[in-house]
């Protein structure tokens, strides 16, 4: 039943591995695009709060799909953008990538948001006392506090992430749902086992993310 | 404006608040300058790029009005049969006998792990000639709508789920004490509450499954509306201005649904009915580990 594994034709576990590498890369990309965006929303300066609000309403409403393939058509094939990508592959790799910070960043965005809420107003107004300035207020007191609080939320976003990055799909970048649908279509007798296949790396990639991440926010849980 | 972070700005706080604006100003002007000198160096801001849109109806009546038509049939659709079949898995997640639960469960976190295109592929592999045959015109659309009410039905458990504990006990409890049943408590007490929890919920995560439908477009063919951009692009060579109107589009539908979504909250919140519960779409994401009701692709 499964011997079209053994047949060499197919590459699945590079494909996930292509899986991996694009959630590892999109992931640390859009935590740090997130708390930029977070920063903004949160800021003293009404024109940043304005373009981060306007940035995440808008990007968060528009589909991923759409989003990727903005980058393949509008910026690569039509403005000539690639990313200093030499291949093919390459190219459709960093453009995929961006697509996704772009869109996850959003999602990180407004959990770190909630986690700044979830701060004391005492707290801040204490640092304040002590004349502590806007950024050290941010950097020192909140921030630590309301990434602690987040790590659940974030875990959240990262599963989503590991399963979003199948868009990639869209623009040939050759990661896992892509080779799925070579191998449904040449395996047709076989779609019951080409499926369990993909659902079962899948459940191995997101089930440890969702645990190991649950239990590190049970340690780590400001108790207050 | 006063936050957790930052008093009301003074003099000196306002001037510097000016000092960064500007700062920012000249940043994404730069950046905006760059952009569209590099859009017009390809010719993608000329006229004629953009004129369709306003002057030639036929783009909307033949390609984005019957787009959007058949994203809102697949998603509405997807809602239709997601939600009663979400609604019996999230209450056999509750069930008292542990087989129903533990079986409920793994088929709930199986396709919840999934990603939906994968689910969409597998469906469209399913419906083929050689297995259901379905017919090959509406094949994509059945196999979308079948990926996300596998998925959506598996997210709205949880929902539903969390919409059920969030109520309190004593809700139980008393309808225990008037000698109701496990059946009736249910069905008169708790899930009329629940539902009235998780509306905005719901409301919220029918944008993710409008979103949802683009991928159909993409990879299985489906007339959807992202996919008309194919047809467009073709027709007028314009595909940044193309990707930019349909984009609007889904800006303009989803944003809607979320301010109807928030509104409703709002209202839930405020009015006498229900135990005062109310679970948006973030608190459903705290509850419940990994439903990711709103970060749908």
């Amino acid at each position: 039943m499964f011997d079209f594994l053994d047949s060499g034709q197919y590459d699945v576990l590079g494909a996930f591995w292509v899986t991996v590498q694009l959630t590892l890369y999109s992931a640390v990309g859009s935590l740090i695009w997130g708390t930029v965006l977070a920063g903004m929303r949160v800021s003293p300066v009404p024109l940043l709060r304005g373009f981060g609000t306007a940035y995440v309403n808008l990007v968060r409403n528009t589909p991923l799909t759409l989003l990727v393939l903005g980058c393949s058509l509008g910026l690569s094939q039509t403005l000539g953008i690639d990313l200093a990508g030499d291949t093919f592959k390459e190219t459709g790799f960093r453009l995929a990538v961006l697509g996704l910070i772009a869109y996850t960043g959003t999602f990180v965005c407004e959990a770190l948001r909630s986690g700044i809420n979830t701060v004391p107003v005492g707290q801040a107004e204490a640092a304040r006392a002590l004349g502590l300035s806007f950024f050290q207020v941010l950097t020192l007191i909140v921030l630590p506090q309301a990434f602690r609080a987040v790590i659940a939320p974030l875990a959240n976003v990262l599963i989503a992430l590991t399963k979003n990055t199948t868009v990639a799909a869209t623009i040939g970048v050759a990661e896992a749902a892509l080779l799925m649908k070579e191998m449904l279509e040449n395996e047709a007798q076989a779609v019951f086992a080409v499926f369990a296949v993909f659902a079962l790396g899948f459940v191995l990639l997101t089930l440890p993310t969702g645990l190991l991440l649950g239990w590190v926010a049970k340690r780590v849980a400001v108790k207050r | 404006m006063t936050s957790v972070l930052y008093d009301a700005p003074g003099p000196r706080a306002k001037a510097r608040n000016w000092i960064y604006s500007g700062i920012f100003v000249v940043l994404f002007g730069l950046v905006l300058w760059w952009a569209l000198s590099l859009m017009s160096e390809k010719g993608q801001l000329d006229a004629d790029k953009w004129s369709p849109f306003v002057t030639d109806s036929r783009v909307w009546t033949t390609y984005l009005i019957p787009g959007l038509m058949e994203t809102l049939k697949a998603g509405a659709l997807a809602m239709v049969i997601a939600l009663p079949l979400g609604a019996v898995l999230g209450i056999g997640r509750l069930s008292d006998h542990a087989w129903v639960r533990a079986a409920v469960g793994a088929w709930v976190e199986f396709f919840r792990a999934i990603p939906v295109l994968m689910l969409m592929l597998f469906s469209n592999a399913l419906y083929a000639p050689q297995l259901m045959d379905v017919p090959s015109d509406t094949r994509p659309f059945w196999a979308v709508v079948t990926g996300l009410v596998l998925y959506n039905s598996a997210v709205i458990a949880e929902i539903v789920r969390a919409g059920v504990l969030s109520l309190p006990r004593g809700q139980t409890d008393a309808a225990k004490a008037i000698g109701m049943r496990k059946g009736q408590t249910m069905t008169y007490v708790l899930i009329p509450q629940a539902v009235t929890a998780m509306l905005p919920a719901l409301v919220s995560q029918l944008v993710v499954i409008l979103k949802d439908t683009a991928l159909g477009g993409a990879l299985l063919g489906f007339a959807e509306l992202l996919a008309t951009y194919r047809q467009i692009s073709a027709n007028y060579s314009n595909a940044i201005a193309t990707l930019v109107v349909i984009a609007l589009i889904y800006i303009v539908v989803n944003f809607v649904l979320t301010t109807f979504a928030s509104q409703l909250e709002g209202r839930l919140r405020k009015s006498k009915k229900g135990t005062g519960a109310v679970l948006g779409a973030e608190e459903i994401d705290d509850a419940v580990p990994g439903a990711n009701t709103a970060a749908g692709a």
